[in-house]
């Protein structure tokens, strides 16, 4: 159920992000979603890529400061009132989300939300009571 | 050479008149009072008493002002070991006042004054007004910090004992200063250089043209600075500018002064016998060579000083000065014979850098210090490289660790300076070493 996530530090700077993700493309690494935090100064580039592995390898090897994190992928219908339904079924559950970010899914017709959770064993427990379906790995990746 | 009467036309301050002091006489004065402090410092201060036993020392053996070459030098450090009172020769019932300026691991140095302390003080920075053309009548605006940094508070006692008028304005809020200086038509103005600087730049931001105003000389010290810096002040405020030497280890400002003459600072050598000495080596050197400034107290009764080493790289100008004083001249002060940094007056290490990111994240992450000049004013920035070990990918995490960084930087240097994340990597490193240090402050 637990999606990896790769994250990179970036300043804020003109070509800081265009260079991470050249360097994925050349390696045939498909990146499915990218998501910029940012502040003035810096940012963190966060990405969902085809081979998690490879990608902070490859990176790392580059000199960049990369972190995996485990995020969780929650697949909704893309119409009106799709992420709220989620979102206050979450609100049930009581459990703190540490960030998300949203995509949609255009083969489908849905969007894709990922959630970061301090702790994601039992974000996924709740989830699952809450009747809120995850996506696997292989389902948010397939082509 | 100019006897007292004539030099007294011009600068006619009482106080003065031990900067002419016949040098035979002088000389025999300081001699008597090296013996004295020498004397005092060996009953009273355990460390110096420990350090002269062990070179199989007595005062007895100060017969000559050559004789001091014997005694042991006394460095920053020594005042920060002792911290807060070690070096003290008074007890606490005779000190009426205590300063204290930033030291290399957080802690600041501490001086301390006896009310004799004080009057000294006082008299020498009468003297250095009064040898800048100032006399009653004048306007004085003190923009020097004032509080546990001695410049405020030196730079007021004596303009208020010369018997001019104080503005006591202390440092920032340059409009206010500006407001002031037209306002009240301040005739003398004493800061930092750089900070004098910025006073120009905003002036005419603000349509005040300085050159209309009474100012007519700035007393500008705390900081090294140049002559290309002087004749900018000076062509652009139309002022006379002068350089005023002093630190707070040895009583602060007013340890030497420029007279009108400009060439070179007047050491009040009735109360600081100055020495130059080789940095290396430790080797006294004659007059006219270059090297590190070491000064002894010759007066101070609550902190004496033996041979404290300044670190500021000068030399003992050889000549006497055409203004008639007997008292020797230093060369501006160029460089320095360590690391050390002055920021808007602040003595800044890059080691307390260092202990300070150290304190933070338990290992040291690359880093570099930025300094720039920006409007007059010295800026300082510490940028740090994320390492894996600081990387998070939270944000919020991120902004925490920003503000760690920014308050142990903070904390440890006494000035605010701007932190920079950058990522890992991007310090130019040469040899495989970061170079720690890059100093882009142009005039």
């Amino acid at each position: 159920m637990k999606i990896h996530q790769i994250s990179l530090f970036a300043e804020n700077k003109p070509g800081h992000i265009a260079a991470p993700v050249r360097l994925l493309e050349k390696e045939g690494i498909d990146i499915r979603a990218l998501y910029l935090a940012d502040t003035e100064q810096y940012g963190i580039v966060r990405m969902i890529v085809s081979d998690w592995r490879k990608a902070a390898c490859i990176l790392e090897a580059q000199g960049f400061v990369v972190k995996v994190t485990e995020v969780l992928a929650v697949e909704v219908l893309d119409h009106p009132g799709g992420l709220a339904d989620v979102l206050e079924a979450l609100d049930q559950t009581g459990i703190n989300i540490e960030y998300m970010y949203a995509f949609p899914d255009v083969r489908e017709g849905k969007a894709i939300l990922i959630f970061r959770f301090a702790d994601p064993d039992v974000a996924i427990m709740q989830l699952q009571l809450a009747g809120i379906n995850l996506l696997a790995s292989d389902e948010l990746l397939k082509d | 050479m100019n006897s007292i009467l004539e030099a007294s036309a011009v600068d006619c301050h009482p106080a003065s008149v031990p900067d002419y002091t016949p040098l035979s006489e002088l000389r025999a004065l300081q001699l008597r009072r090296l013996q004295a402090v020498v004397l005092r410092s060996w009953q009273q201060v355990k460390l110096f008493r420990l350090r002269m036993d062990e070179r199989g020392l007595t005062p007895e053996d100060i017969r000559s002002l050559d004789d001091i070459a014997k005694l042991p030098f006394t460095v920053k450090s020594d005042l920060r070991d002792t911290y807060p009172f070690g070096l003290f020769a008074s007890p606490m019932k005779d000190v009426v006042r205590l300063h204290a300026s930033s030291g290399t691991t957080g802690k600041p140095i501490v001086v301390a004054y006896t009310q004799e302390d004080v009057d000294v003080w006082t008299s020498v920075l009468v003297r250095c007004l009064a040898g800048c053309g100032l006399h009653r009548g004048d306007i004085i605006q003190v923009a020097y910090g004032y509080g546990l940094f001695t410049g405020g508070l030196g730079a007021h006692y004596g303009a208020e004992e010369l018997g001019a008028t104080v503005v006591p304005a202390s440092g920032g809020h340059a409009d206010r200063q500006i407001m002031l200086m037209r306002d009240f038509g301040v005739t003398a103005m004493c800061c930092t250089p750089t900070y004098f600087l910025h006073l120009i730049e905003r002036a005419s931001e603000l349509g005040v043209d300085m050159k209309e105003l009474p100012l007519r000389a700035g007393i500008f010290g705390a900081e090294p600075w140049t002559e290309s810096m002087r004749k900018h002040i000076q062509d652009s405020s139309g002022i006379e500018a002068f350089d005023i030497y002093g630190l707070s280890e040895i009583i602060g400002p007013g340890v030497g002064c420029e007279c009108r003459q400009h060439q070179g600072l007047h050491i009040f050598e009735d109360h600081f016998y100055p020495e130059i000495i080789d940095p290396e080596s430790g080797e006294p050197l004659p007059d006219g060579a270059e090297g590190e400034l070491v000064l002894t107290t010759l007066s101070k009764q609550a902190m004496p000083m033996i041979r404290y080493r300044t670190r500021d790289i000068t030399m003992i100008l050889p000549d006497m000065c055409q203004c008639g004083r007997t008292l020797r001249r230093i060369g501006r002060i160029g460089r320095r014979s360590d690391d050390m940094l002055i920021i808007r007056g602040v003595n800044i290490f890059p080691s307390q850098v260092e202990s300070a990111l150290l304190q933070i994240e338990g290992t040291l992450p690359h880093y570099q210090i930025l300094l720039t000049r920006e409007h007059g004013l010295d800026q300082m920035e510490v940028q740090v490289e994320v390492t894996p070990q600081m990387f998070n990918d939270k944000i919020g995490a991120l902004q925490e660790l920003h503000q760690k960084l920014q308050g142990a930087l903070d904390h440890v240097l006494g000035i605010r300076v701007r932190v920079a994340l950058v990522e890992a990597h991007s310090i130019e490193r040469s040899e495989g070493k970061a170079k720690r240090l890059i100093d882009r402050r142009t005039l």
